[in-house]
């Protein structure tokens, strides 16, 4: 038998909302199954179960507020012998604040039916739900968004979560920063060939193709792929690169593509094109926002020109992709127009000195010289 | 069809992908994904429903012919067989 609580889901996060059960009581699970929907400054997010069992006992209600740690569950082992404990990298000790009361709710003895992004809202706005439910009917966003008042904008939680991240980094990790120009018509020309005969639901987009670029170069770079912890370098065999994802309102997500290390360029394309699709509509996983080894942010969509990041601890990297623009270009003794795309990289400069970072741009610009290596 | 309706097609894919847009916002002769904040991948994602919904695939090597909400109007209208 072991408790399943709620887990960390980022260094800046308190509590969460457990919006809704998946599983009911005497529910046999299995690892990696989503047993609950939580609800955090990120949207919402699906918790995974990390061993199998039985669902023993639920014990908090749906749309409870609960402290990282708090016990949501108790799960059985299927037999004595298979049991397995909890992979301790993502939970933090139970804390004694742990609550099974709601704290902030608003609602009394009647459970009142409301969409997630208008709980938040209104959660946000200090909306009491109960005055907008005369007619029993469940409560969409544009009820909540009516209500407001124009001077009624505080900064969101999101907003609030990345100051403190975004601070605590600036304030800890020593960054260097390096920068190279990279020369992308090999690779566009390669990747145009190969979109030809796909339909356009096969396309590979150059976003995914510089992914696979910087997952293939860390395999050879290992000390940039992994985090800065008591005081050392602690490298991840796994490659999970967190990608920065503007959300079109505001604010930004960087969700991970678990095991990276393992994709080939379609496979790099489809889950980058799922997470992009999830990040938006608010389904992410708990391991996609809490596994990041390294993290990825392209603004070349933007018309950046070159991108100097801030490194999200504890990794120790981040590599900025800037836009792809038509430049002049020394080739031998000649002057040419190629598609030139500047590749930064933010390193901590308590884990790598600028060699390991050098490396890691000069392999990057190598392999975008031969994509086929890439497929 | 005519080339109203494949604007209102056009609009709809654009506001189903980015909800947050407001058809007003839309200004024909404007590059769509800059003007509107649309990235490559929900460029991409608007070529493919426009691709089931009117039967065009835009291949690569075109989309310079479809930057703006007029472009593509003119595009799609030469190429959809009645």
């Amino acid at each position: 038998m072991s408790t399943f609580v709620m887990p960390s889901l980022g260094a800046d996060m308190q509590s969460a909302v457990l919006m809704e059960w998946k599983v009911k009581e005497g529910d046999p699970v299995t690892k990696g199954m989503v047993i609950a929907e939580v609800e955090t400054s990120k949207g919402v997010i699906e918790i995974e179960v990390f061993e199998d069992g039985i669902v023993e006992k639920l014990l908090v209600e749906e749309e409870t507020e609960c402290a990282v740690g708090a016990p949501l569950a108790l799960i059985g082992s299927k037999d004595t012998a298979a049991a397995i404990e909890p992979t301790a990298q993502d939970i933090e000790k139970p804390s004694l604040e742990a609550s099974k009361e709601p704290e902030h709710e608003t609602v009394a003895d009647e459970r009142i039916k409301v969409s997630p992004a208008a709980r938040k809202r209104a959660k946000e706005l200090g909306i009491e739900l109960s005055s907008l439910t005369a007619d029993k009917e469940a409560i969409h966003l544009a009820q909540i968004e009516s209500k407001i008042e124009p001077e009624a904008i505080q900064p969101s939680g999101m907003r609030q979560a990345i100051a403190k991240a975004m601070s605590r980094s600036n304030a800890e990790i020593p960054h260097y920063y390096l920068s190279t120009s990279i020369n992308m018509t090999p690779a566009l020309h390669w990747l145009e060939e190969l979109n030809k005969n796909r339909s356009i639901q096969e396309r590979i987009l150059p976003a995914a193709l510089l992914i696979r670029a910087v997952v293939c170069v860390l395999k050879e770079v290992p000390q940039l792929n992994g985090f800065w912890k008591n005081d050392s370098l602690q490298m991840s065999a796994a490659i999970n690169p967190g990608i920065a994802i503007a959300l079109r309102k505001e604010g930004l997500i960087t969700p991970a593509i678990l095991g990276a290390e393992q994709m080939n360029l379609d496979t790099t394309m489809q889950t980058l094109s799922d997470l992009i699709t999830r990040t938006r509509s608010g389904k992410l996983r708990n391991t996609e926002i809490t596994q990041q080894t390294i993290t990825i942010t392209n603004l070349g969509d933007l018309g950046v020109e070159s991108v100097y990041g801030v490194i999200y601890p504890p990794q120790v990297a981040l590599v900025g992709f800037g836009r792809i623009m038509d430049a002049p270009w020394a080739q031998g003794d000649t002057l040419c127009v190629r598609k030139v795309m500047e590749a930064t990289l933010a390193g901590d400069h308590r884990a790598t000195d600028g060699r390991i970072g050098g490396k890691f741009l000069d392999k990057l610009n190598q392999i975008l010289q031969t994509p086929e290596e890439l497929r | 069809m005519s080339e109203e309706q494949i604007k209102q097609s056009i609009i709809r894919q654009i506001v189903q992908i980015a909800p947050d847009i407001d058809p007003d916002e839309i200004i024909p002769d404007k590059n769509i994904q800059r003007s509107l904040e649309i990235d490559s991948f929900d460029f991409l994602k608007i070529l493919t429903a426009l691709d089931v919904e009117l039967g065009v695939a835009v291949p690569e090597a075109d989309y310079g012919q479809v930057d703006t909400l007029n472009h593509m109007i003119a595009y799609f209208a030469k190429r959809i067989t009645p």
